[in-house]
């Protein structure tokens, strides 16, 4: 298939991982961090790390938005959709996504209304088509799903389709990331940048990362050979002594972002003083809610929700894995009490999630697998 | 990665232990992970009937169960839409009931239909459902000699579900098995996988994706006999069609049962472009996506190439191939070898992207 098979090739990565071998300075180990879970998929989809020489290895952080979203929210949003005439519309993976009273699923097996979208713009048509429902839309994502909820606001308020809200769960990158930089359990030398909300904010916003961490960053595309290009680029900054931000995704993501996006989103929301993230707590601006130009669309003012704060179960190291800090399976509950199926933390739920990728495409040893395909 | 290699290696078997343990149902109601086929439907269908009705005949749960010289099986179609590009729930249930008894080496005789009709549902499509069901059976060979009808309030039902059983006969000394692959056997698939899924997933008009995908739901009776008679006796281990799940829930299931290891290559899976393309964009792995005309088979290695020859013969098994094989490390799991020239396990279904679509 063109532009997919040839970021794929299994000679050019043989290639790549050559030199990236190379490139390791004999007994330095060299941890760098993927920060989105698209890139974390990628990696356990395609077996990249069976190219990776044992010196490097890749930490999977906190870009997940279906993992990140912490549980208080997850009932808000149940309480929402059990009110009377609500649609409660959501992306797929969320449907799993446990509250402190269940998920989604469970509350649609219990009667609610909640359905599956693959854009707002389906959610707006869903409230089109019911006039006498409320529809709500509840948004999760970084900047990458931020801009087409706040189009799709714009454009419930042209039309005037008074039944549609919002649910605003937006997120913003850059807090994440320095909330992991200032962490002092942690130890990186590099990382990977997430393509996708790039594509939206841009480079710019990581220069601080390269200026006042020493820390390199190349924001990287998708595909296999894009992530083990990236990690060439971060080893060859390193033996350069190095420490910039560089693009390695330039076939999609402008230097300066999306303008257009961004006005957007700055037009329909605003930056919230506080929002908690799940297994990193309370991170100061670093979501978005809907701004009160929009509150004939925000379901926050809408609806009373309840607001409370649900704390993660103790058993669960999502906020260690989020970090990086601990390797999936090092979780006291991983793959036993909390496995893909029954989930205690969010990092099992979403396939993106570093936990449900290690549980569902790595979890074996490495040596005994590559016995096992060696003919 | 270095040092605590070892320590992995412990957590990872621990895990494969509470892995086999039986399963339970945790869940207080049902859900529609419940129906999709893969883990929930597994620990469903273990821990509620298994349980409650557990005999000889059930405890393999293969396709279909085998009474003397006798197959038997049972299957219900709840598909929305009920048109469909290449087929409708008419000609799926007959098909799929078909083949449910070819897959148990059988040739397959007689089928019952039972229909539960909401209140409204226009009787023209009631017609053409049954005529189509018709004509399917009369290309498989095959009469459906009893039935049944259940008319619901409106809104109790979604127009129209159907629910059909069949016997056929077991004529050949072969006794196929989930449970009887062995290591060095082949894998073969028999078409490209993922169309059925992807077609009903694009008719539902829910995504602004347009292709030029039908169903491939046919019956694989004919296309199984050749198999088995192109193979000495018992080189043909099992025979199992991909439908909900798909191949990755099947190949899941062998690996299980034989507890052996399947492993597979990406790259020789035949899958359409379109296919492939759908996939890519919805980010679905075409190897859990159903097809309800396509199989998997695990023959012996000695008869692997007469095997394919046999596939080849017949329109429905013309781009068969064998993907993998059997291995006898590490028991119970699928590997893939990915085109990208990684590793990585397959596992079982979790949930499900693809709601009702047989």
């Amino acid at each position: 298939m063109r532009f997919v098979d040839e970021y794929r090739d299994a000679d050019t990565a043989r290639a790549l991982a050559a030199r990236i071998t190379a490139l390791c300075e004999p007994g330095r180990a060299y941890k760098f961090m993927e920060v989105c879970g698209g890139h974390t998929h990628t990696i356990y989809k395609h077996g990249l790390e069976d190219y990776l020489p044992q010196a490097v290895t890749l930490v999977h952080g906190p870009g997940c938005p279906v993992c990140v979203i912490p549980m208080g929210r997850v009932d808000d949003a149940i309480h929402i959709a059990s009110q009377p005439d609500v649609i409660m519309t959501s992306f797929g993976d969320m449907m799993r996504v446990p509250g402190g009273t269940g998920s989604f699923l469970d509350a649609k097996a219990r009667g609610a209304d909640i359905r599956m979208v693959y854009s707002p713009l389906d959610a707006l048509k869903i409230a089109k088509q019911n006039p006498s429902k409320r529809v709500v839309f509840m948004a999760i994502g970084f900047e990458t799903t931020a801009p087409s909820t706040a189009m799709t606001v714009l454009r419930a308020k042209a039309d005037g389709v008074d039944n549609f809200s919002v649910f605003c769960n937006h997120v913003t990158i850059i807090p994440a990331i320095k909330a992991i930089l200032d962490s002092p359990d942690l130890r990186l030398d590099g990382f990977i940048g997430p393509g996708h909300v790039s594509t939206v904010i841009g480079c710019r916003p990581y220069r601080f990362i390269a200026r006042d961490y020493r820390k390199p960053i190349v924001v990287a595309g998708f595909e296999p050979l894009d992530i083990l290009q990236s990690v060439h680029q971060l080893l060859t900054q390193l033996a350069q002594d190095r420490c910039e931000v560089e693009n390695q995704y330039a076939r999609v993501v402008p230097w300066d972002g999306n303008p257009k996006a961004l006005a957007a989103i700055s037009e329909v929301m605003e930056l919230r003083p506080h929002f908690e993230w799940r297994g990193l707590g309370f991170i100061s601006q670093s979501a978005l809610r809907m701004s009160a130009a929009y509150a004939r669309h925000d379901a926050e003012r809408i609806f009373r929700i309840p607001g409370g704060r649900v704390a993660d179960p103790t058993s669960c190291q999502c906020g260690e894995v989020l970090k990086g800090v601990l390797k999936p399976w090092e979780c006291k509950v991983f793959g036993t009490a909390c496995t893909p199926e029954t989930p205690i933390g969010t990092c099992m739920v979403s396939s993106e999630g570093a936990c449900a990728a290690y549980y569902n495409f790595g979890r074996f040893s490495r040596e005994r697998v590559k016995e096992a395909t060696r003919q | 990665m270095t040092g605590d290699t070892g320590l992995e290696e412990q957590v990872l078997e621990r895990i494969e232990r509470a892995r086999r343990r039986k399963a339970r149902v945790r869940e207080e109601h049902i859900t529609l992970a419940h129906g999709a086929g893969g883990k929930a439907t597994h620990t469903l269908i273990e821990g509620v009937f298994l349980e409650s009705f557990r005999n000889p005949a059930l405890e393999p749960l293969e396709d279909g169960a085998v009474i003397d010289e006798m197959a038997f099986t049972t299957d219900s179609f709840v598909v929305t839409p009920l048109f469909f590009p290449g087929g409708d729930i008419g000609d799926l249930a007959v098909n799929g009931t078909i083949n449910d008894l070819a897959m148990c080496g059988a040739r397959p005789r007689y089928l019952s239909a039972g229909f539960i009709l909401e209140e409204g549902f226009p009787i023209a499509h009631l017609r053409r459902i049954a005529a189509s069901m018709a004509a399917a059976a009369e290309a498989a060979g095959v009469h459906i000699v009893t039935g049944d009808t259940k008319v619901v309030e409106r809104g109790k039902a979604d127009g129209c579900y159907v629910v059909t059983a069949g016997v056929g006969t077991l004529e050949r000394p072969t006794r196929l098995s989930a449970a009887a692959a062995q290591p060095g056997d082949a894998v073969i698939v028999s078409g490209p996988i993922g169309e059925h899924g992807i077609t009903i997933m694009l008719a539902r008009g829910e995504l602004d994706i347009q292709a030029d995908l039908t169903s491939d739901t046919a019956p694989l009776n004919e296309l199984t006999a050749r198999l088995l008679d192109a193979c000495a006796d018992g080189d043909v281990r099992c025979l199992r069609d991909a439908t909900r799940g798909g191949v990755a829930t099947v190949l899941n299931e062998i690996a299980e049962a034989s507890k052996a290891a399947i492993i597979v290559n990406e790259d020789i899976i035949p899958v359409r472009p379109d296919v492939r393309g759908a996939c890519e964009l919805l980010g679905i792995d075409p190897l859990y996506v159903a097809c309800e005309g396509r199989m998997i088979a695990i023959v012996a290695q000695a008869s692997a190439e007469a095997a394919l020859t046999a596939l080849h013969s017949h329109p429905l098994g013309r781009e068969a191939a064998i993907v993998g094989r059997v291995n006898d490390d590490p028991p119970g799991l699928v590997l893939l070898k990915t085109a990208f020239g990684g590793t990585r396990i397959v596992d079982m279904l979790v949930g499900d992207p693809l709601p009702r679509i047989c």
